[in-house]
Parts: structure tokens; sequence; C-alpha cells
């Protein structure tokens, strides 16, 4: 997995490469889970994951149950048509912010 | 078709990435929807993350190998799953609920979601664990 940070304003765009899985979660939550707890808005650009596991998904459910604790939020953008059927699998389409 | 492939894995998480190319190339030879052979990589994966994640939980690093052996015959997909983690109580395996949302616990329920049955088999020689997974093609 590699991964990428834009800046502008308020919010931080993570755009994140490559298959999630367990053996990369540690990974994601370092890049992720500071900027939400900075309180910035996070947008996690997943159009070049084509793989995500249940860790993966995992990454997304603390990112933002911590963006809720921190007042702000995690918006997921441009997922990728298998990581949406994880996501739906583990029906959280309603829960998550998907854009 | 039938066809029958098995590839063992050092037990860590950066074999899960072979674990799922050993998955695809194996499901590139049967003619099954590529949504279906997704859906099967992912229960693989999910089976064998926990093989790492709980049959080896609290040991770092081990040498220990763990097989998986896909099997189609009669359009019938069985893989096996074999290590020499904790013994499994198959009673003690639960998914935690989908309107419990919370990090964990979604592979078991990945799994069930996509194949048709899951048992460990007792009477595998040499292995602690025998896990397999069927699903009717």
């Amino acid at each position: 997995m590699t991964y990428k940070v834009t800046e502008d304003g308020n919010v931080s765009t993570v755009f994140l490469n490559g298959e999630i899985d367990m053996d990369v979660t540690d990974k994601a939550k370092e890049v992720i889970l500071p900027i939400v707890d900075s309180g910035k808005e996070v947008h996690l650009n997943l159009k070049d994951v084509q793989y995500m596991d249940s860790s993966g998904i995992s990454v997304l459910i603390e990112s933002h149950q911590r963006a809720l604790e921190k007042n702000t939020k995690v918006v997921i953008k441009e997922v990728s048509k298998s990581v949406l059927k994880v996501i739906m699998m583990a029906k959280l389409e309603q829960i998550l912010n998907l854009e | 078709m039938n066809l029958s492939e098995s590839k063992d894995f050092l037990v860590s998480t950066a074999s899960l990435k072979e674990v799922r190319v050993f998955s695809r190339d194996v499901f590139e030879k049967i003619n099954i929807p590529q949504d279906q052979k997704d859906e099967l990589v992912l229960a693989i994966a999910e089976a064998a993350q926990n093989i790492v994640k709980h049959g080896y939980k609290g040991i770092k690093e081990t040498t220990d190998r763990m097989e998986i052996k896909i099997s189609l015959k009669n359009d019938e997909l069985e893989i096996g799953f074999f290590d020499k983690g904790k013994k499994v109580v198959p009673e003690n395996i639960q998914h935690r609920k989908l309107d419990d949302i919370k990090p964990g616990g979604l592979g078991t329920f990945f799994i069930k979601q996509i194949m048709d049955n899951a048992v460990f088999k007792k009477d595998q020689t040499g292995w602690v664990n025998h896990l397999i997974l069927t699903k009717k093609i």
C-alpha cells in the first residue's frame, strides 16, 4: 500500500493505493488517525484501492468513529466497485460517509 | 471440470498477499463470474487471516507454515486450510452482530456470507486444525 496526502484548508485528502489487508492496516491507521485527531475533515480517496478485507473495513470504521469523537468527519470518496461490495456486505453503506 | 491445487505459506500477515495471488491464479482456471472469484478470494484471505490473527495470537514470529488446498469436483468447490496454531474450538467462533458497529469481527461473517458451509475436521494427522469451506458453483 502506498499513499499520498493533500491539504486544502481544513480538509486533508488521503489517497490510498494498492490492497488493504491486515498487513498494512497499522500503516493506514498511522496515516489517517493523526489527521482525524487534529480535528481536520478527512477525505479518503479509494479509487486506486482494488481490494480491501475485513481489516481494511475496520480501519474505515475506526476512522469514522474517531472523527465523530473529534466532531469532524471522514468522507470516503471514489470507492471502487470491488471495495464498495465489501462495504455493502458489512452493511456499512448507511453508516460510513460515502460520496 | 475437476482440479486440485495446494500451496503452503509462512504463517505471517506478509503472506496474505501471496495467498490472494495463489487463489486468483487457481480461479483463473475456473469458468465463473469475476465477482464470484473476487468473493472467493476474500473468503480464503479471511480464513488465512484468522489463522495468523487467532491461531497464532500472542506469537510475534513463527516459522510454522499453513497450507491451503483448493479443489473443484462436480461443481463443488472445497477449500481446505491446514495449520498448527492453537486448537480451534468451533463452538467459540462467532462474528459480531452487524448492528454493533465497531472495528473487528467481520472476517468470519464474510466467510459465512460467501461460502455455503464451514466445518473443522477432527481427524487430520500432522495438523492441529483443518478447516473446510465448501460452495456449490
